[in-house]
């Protein structure tokens, strides 16, 4: 079988320049041809990346005599419209803060509860002494504050919070990127 | 080329030989049977093949899964409850597949293990160490994109972590959450994203690399452990024996995970539920509400454990023990191969890898004696310590003072504290846990209902199920002041001490009744003893009036407990109209409780004690919910109660109506039963 080739080389040897360009050529058309379906997909893939988190929006919790003015942070869970891919959700609970009002005080606080360390739903240590990550066990202080030692990168975030003259309380509900010392918004 | 075979053929043997000559099998065939084993057949060779038997399983059981399964935030834990509760088998092709993920991760530890002792990365077989260590991290990157597939409340808080720890890799760290989650919130994206890698992305990656991998292993054949104790062998029958052996130990224990707890309950006599065999189904993931008992599966919760080490290192130590140190360690691995070269080398590398593993074992150790710590540490031994922590608060300062000069017992104490701490925290873990199984038996009770799942998805039936919403609902809006308990059971006393209203455990009942009526117990703490109305005229009446035998005789008294409980509307309780009727009369009399209580039409008017008419009825606890000022109810005698469903002018109510119902309907007892 090597005989035929005994005199020349066979044709389309890339070591020629018309074989270089044969190959060349394979090359190009076979790898634009498969790059299509790969690019396509890729841009669907990224679709994500555009999407932006909508501006923030003041969103009603709850009414003021619900926070008595003890110092002591309550659980309420944040009611709004959302929307996921395709499907469109009426008011339902999205998430949940923590209010806090200081003794004989009028203005409210608010606590997100997604613990800044990873993500988790930050709880009220049973004795009610301060707040407590059931995951990786980070702890703050009522009002938000990191307790040493504790794995969380910064303390609990605080959202804007206004009351209304008549009475209900507003929270601007946002969500911040987990695990980095800053409160950057995700 | 293969000796040609001129032994004279019959029907079979003239077809394979139009086969072998038409696709040249025979050879292939003999290559791949045939292969040399110096040093004999060996069970320390076996764990790589039963890897590719785990893997198999897994496609296996995956594509028939696939068959029943929807990815979508609405179908994704309705689809894998209808798989494990209602589909024949499903249960056992669901279990399977659950439990050979876990068995693939200590075969992979184990080949990983023989791999490095046996030196079997020295060249030329570096190539295909790296190989192994990329499909070992794909077999655990499917392990954690299936963990949230069923979308129910463990997988979506785990992949809540772990895509929030992807997000700190420097630079592209916050894109490549947002691509993995497919946007900026987890919902749909999530599962279809996370679904096209387990089941597409991630094992075809696998099945490429397996392919090379197997290839290049065969190329340079197996490298056997020396010495030699026995002669060699040949692939096929030995090493293929003692492989087919260990693959099925590896299922009988698999199908004993899942069938264990069947036999057991066989055994004790007690019922079998396909549906409640294999791998467990949480309550439906719902990211407004905790979730204490969020844990990885046990085989990351050594990472899971080594996050807690960098308590107090700020966003530093996240970083290092989220992805430096694993990023290190992968990289030494990677780097086998070349260490390996020395003698010295090889050793470092047997010692490091029995390091990462006993490393990991410990921690994962450690994360389990943190989480049951309450089970096994003597609490009696701790009562005292206890006592001191409820008086002082838990206050240092107040317990140095309590205890006086003793500086011995001080230090005793403050050490008992801390494991009283240990102990909180472990039992938090253990009442979390045990709420989650509670609620996931309550979702799938609910999905098993005749009229089976909204379109809407589980969750819209498990927010308006009463049973499940009742006592969430209570203890943010109402347990500040009411209790719920049943007054018999233990501990119920240091609760109804602490209470400021009534104790609504059983209202609507004869037996909550016959508590208010009862002169021992009106003014006690579960009626009206902590509140405005303890010395009012209620309790005079059941103190003075109810205890004169002439005017009440207990034949009365009982007939006015039955008709009023019979206001409710709950079960009928079997009493005669007549006694009913009679207590009716009896109560709308306006010389008794007619007198104040208004009863249909008995001419009282409203506002000088609450209506009876429909006493303990959905309606009536609704409207005193919902305005307990009003008329109908204590008006301006009302103690301390909101007004939860009237609201100031333009403000929303404290509760919604629906939430108002959930209420009164979890008070009354009435939610779905099967």
């Amino acid at each position: 079988m090597a005989d035929q080739f005994r005199d020349h080389r066979p044709s389309g040897d890339v070591r020629d320049r018309r074989g270089f360009l044969a190959g060349f050529l394979a090359l190009a058309c076979g790898g634009l041809a498969t790059l299509a379906p790969l690019a396509a997909g890729l841009w669907a893939f990224l679709d994500p990346l555009r999407r932006k988190r909508g501006a923030a929006s003041f969103l009603p919790v709850t009414e003021l005599s619900a926070v008595p003015a003890d110092g002591v942070p309550r659980q309420f869970a944040v009611i709004a419209e959302r929307v996921d891919a395709w499907t469109g959700f009426a008011a339902e609970p999205i998430g949940a803060v923590y209010l806090r009002r200081e003794k004989g005080s009028d203005t409210v606080e608010a606590l997100s509860a997604t613990c800044p360390h990873a993500g988790c739903f930050v709880e009220i240590e049973p004795t009610g002494r301060c707040f407590r990550c059931p995951c990786h066990s980070s702890e703050f202080t009522l009002d938000g504050g990191i307790v040493a030692p504790s794995p969380s990168p910064r303390p609990m975030d605080a959202l804007e919070c206004r009351v209304a003259k008549n009475g209900e309380i507003e929270v601007q509900w946002q969500k911040f990127r987990a695990g980095v010392a800053g409160k950057v918004v995700q | 080329m293969s000796v040609p075979d001129r032994r004279p053929r019959g029907l079979l043997g003239g077809l394979a030989d139009f086969l072998d000559d038409r696709t040249g099998y025979r050879a292939v065939l003999h290559e791949a049977l045939y292969e040399r084993v110096p040093g004999g057949a060996r069970w320390r060779y076996v764990w790589g093949s039963t890897l590719v038997f785990a893997f198999m399983t897994q496609v296996i059981t995956g594509l028939f899964l696939w068959a029943s399964y929807s990815a979508s935030a609405q179908t994704a834990w309705e689809s894998v409850y209808y798989i494990q509760h209602e589909m024949t088998g499903g249960w056992l092709l669901r279990g399977i597949h659950h439990f050979m993920a876990q068995a693939m991760v200590v075969l992979l530890a184990l080949h990983l293990l023989q791999v490095v002792i046996d030196g079997a990365y020295r060249a030329p077989r570096e190539v295909n160490f790296w190989l192994g260590l990329v499909l070992m991290t794909l077999v655990l990157g499917m392990a954690l994109t299936g963990y949230l597939l069923p979308w129910d409340q463990k997988g979506y808080w785990a992949t809540i972590v772990a895509t929030n720890l992807a997000g700190i890799v420097p630079g592209i760290g916050p894109a490549l959450q947002q691509l993995v989650i497919g946007g900026t919130e987890y919902g749909h994206h999530t599962l279809t994203r996370f679904f096209a890698l387990h089941a597409g992305f991630l094992p075809g990656a696998l099945v490429l690399m397996l392919v090379v991998h197997l290839a290049l292993f065969r190329k340079h054949g197996l490298h056997a452990k020396r010495p030699f104790t026995k002669p060699d062998a040949l692939f096929w029958p030995d090493q293929v024996l003692k492989d087919a052996v260990a693959m099925l130990a590896v299922m009988a224990v698999v199908l004993g995970v899942i069938l264990v707890p069947a036999i057991r309950a066989m055994v004790a006599g007690e019922p079998v539920h396909p549906g409640h065999l294999g791998a467990e189904l949480g309550a439906p993931a719902d990211p407004s509400l905790p979730y204490a008992a969020a844990r990885p599966e046990w085989y990351f919760l050594f990472l899971f454990q080594f996050l807690k080490v960098f308590e107090g290192w700020g966003a530093t130590g996240e970083f290092l023990g989220a992805i430096v140190v694993p990023g290190l360690i992968m990289g030494v691995m990677f780097l086998m191969p070349i260490v390996g070269r020395w003698n010295l080398g090889h050793r470092f590398n047997v010692a490091f890898t029995l390091g990462i593993i006993a490393g990991a074992g410990l921690l994962t150790a450690l994360a389990l004696h943190e989480d049951y710590y309450a089970l096994w540490v003597d609490k009696a031994s701790l009562a005292e310590a206890q006592k001191l922590f409820d008086e002082t608060g838990g206050d240092e300062a107040k317990l140095a003072a309590t205890l006086g000069g003793d500086e011995a017992k001080l230090a005793a104490i403050e050490k008992q504290w801390e494991t009283l701490e240990k102990v909180r925290h472990s039992q938090a873990f253990l009442d979390a846990s045990r709420q989650a199984r509670l609620d996931a038996a309550r979702a799938i009770e609910l999905a098993g209902r005749p009229e089976k799942i909204p379109p809407a998805g589980m969750l819209e039936l498990v927010r308006t199920d009463a049973q499940s919403q009742g006592p969430r609902l209570f203890a943010q809006h109402c347990a500040s002041c009411h209790a719920h308990v049943d007054p018999r059971a233990p501990g119920a006393e240091a609760i109804l001490a602490k209470s400021s209203a009534a104790n609504l455990f059983e209202f609507g009942r004869a037996s909550w009744m016959r508590g208010l009526l009862d002169p021992g117990q009106v003014a006690g703490p579960g009626y009206f003893g902590n509140t405005a109305h303890k010395g009012g005229d209620m309790v005079n009446f059941v103190k003075d009036d109810l205890t004169d035998a002439d005017e009440w005789k207990r034949d009365d008294i009982e007939a006015v407990i039955a008709a009023l409980s019979a206001e409710a509307g709950l079960a009928d309780s079997g009493v005669p109209p007549a006694v009913l009727e009679k207590g009716r009369a009896l109560v709308a009399d306006g010389g008794r409780c007619g007198g104040c209580h208004t009863l249909g039409d008995n001419g009282t008017d409203l506002g000088s004690a609450p209506d009876l008419t429909g006493w303990g009825s959905r309606e009536w606890l609704v409207g005193i919910i919902t305005d307990p000022t009003h008329e109908r109810f204590y008006g301006d005698s009302n103690d301390r109660m909101p007004s939860f469903g009237k609201a100031a002018e333009g403000a929303a109510p404290l509760l919604t109506p629906a939430q108002i119902g959930l209420l009164a309907d979890w008070l009354r007892g009435q939610w779905y039963r099967p």
